[in-house]
């Protein structure tokens, strides 16, 4: 079996309340280095051997993240 | 007139939606989302809830229930949708209707009766005066509605938005919106004006046991249209 990563992040200017809320949190705990937060999915998919990337790329574009919102950073990390 | 009000796991409005559209004299029957034959309906209804539990995105599992390529069908053929909340959230996701619906600006759970401005468009489901302010309630986590600003702008333009947050006396801020929706739009509707999607419950307020009359005529306008037509 091949192991993908996928990274799914709103899309640049979507705003996201959970990451702003985070931002705030770590101004307030001291971090004013910290300039921007945005946060994300994070989903690990097993699929059979030779699966190509394309496979892949096609179940976020149909289900694992919406492409009016969200973009994606799909990465393979070998074999599961 | 008769509606389907589909049930998916986890939909919890059905009963509200059957209510209300029962109590306004028409025929109201549940459709279970693995039914594929909608040949029995005048018009279909996506009710609120948590479909599938959210999970992925609001609507996103329920998009690709055997029910909905029926539902997409029935809808390019002109027939009347509505989705409310949870279905409002499903049809963006099966892209009938554009943009999407954010988590809510403020991260609250909203919950709440507000005020709407009922706006001039082409939605066949509506029977309201435009410029009409009714009072209905909310109740939502992702109502926060977006998209870009060449949607916006055909959506202003075309006559689709439908409903916005308001202020009391009907007056548009920027902040009107509970939930930090763009342009303060709480609904809208596709070119054709047959499928529309909003997030509040009209539904909740048409039996006046349930606390108000205002979300009858987000039915009945639908019904006179197709009653004109003979349907």
């Amino acid at each position: 079996m091949a192991r993908f990563e996928i990274y799914v992040t709103y899309k640049k200017g979507i705003f996201d309340p959970p990451g702003a809320t985070a931002e705030r949190a770590l101004a307030n705990l001291g971090y004013e280095e910290v300039s921007s937060v945005r946060i994300g999915k994070f989903i690990q998919i097993e699929v059979a051997d030779g699966t190509p990337e394309e496979r892949v790329r096609e179940m976020c574009d149909r289900l694992l993240a919406n492409p009016v919102i969200e973009q994606y950073r799909i990465e393979r990390t070998g074999e599961a | 007139m008769r509606f389907g009000v589909v049930v998916f796991p986890g939909s919890n409005c059905e009963q509200d939606v059957v209510h209300a559209l029962r109590y306004l004299g028409q025929e109201a029957d549940y459709v279970w989302h693995g039914d594929t034959d909608l040949s029995a309906y005048d018009a279909i209804i996506l009710p609120g809830g948590f479909s599938y539990g959210d999970y992925i995105r609001c609507g996103a599992v329920a998009r690709f229930s055997p029910v909905m390529a029926e539902v997409v069908r029935f809808a390019e053929s002109g027939r009347p949708v509505a989705g409310i909340c949870n279905g409002f959230q499903i049809l963006a996701e099966a892209h009938l209707l554009p943009g999407a619906l954010l988590r809510n600006e403020g991260l609250k759970f909203i919950c709440k009766t507000v005020p709407l401005r009922v706006e001039e468009s082409v939605c066949q489901w509506m029977d309201h005066e435009p410029g009409t302010v009714v009072r209905v309630p909310v109740n939502h986590n992702e109502g926060n509605f977006i998209c870009d600003a060449e949607t916006l702008g055909r959506l202003n333009a075309n006559g689709q938005v439908v409903v916005r947050y308001c202020e009391p006396d009907g007056s548009l801020l920027p902040g009107s919106a509970p939930n930090g929706a763009l342009d303060n739009i709480a609904g809208i509707c596709n070119e054709r004006g047959n499928v529309f999607g909003l997030m509040p419950h009209p539904e909740r307020v048409t039996d006046p046991a349930t606390g108000g009359t205002d979300g009858g005529a987000f039915f009945t306008g639908i019904v006179k249209r197709l009653e004109e037509v003979g349907g």
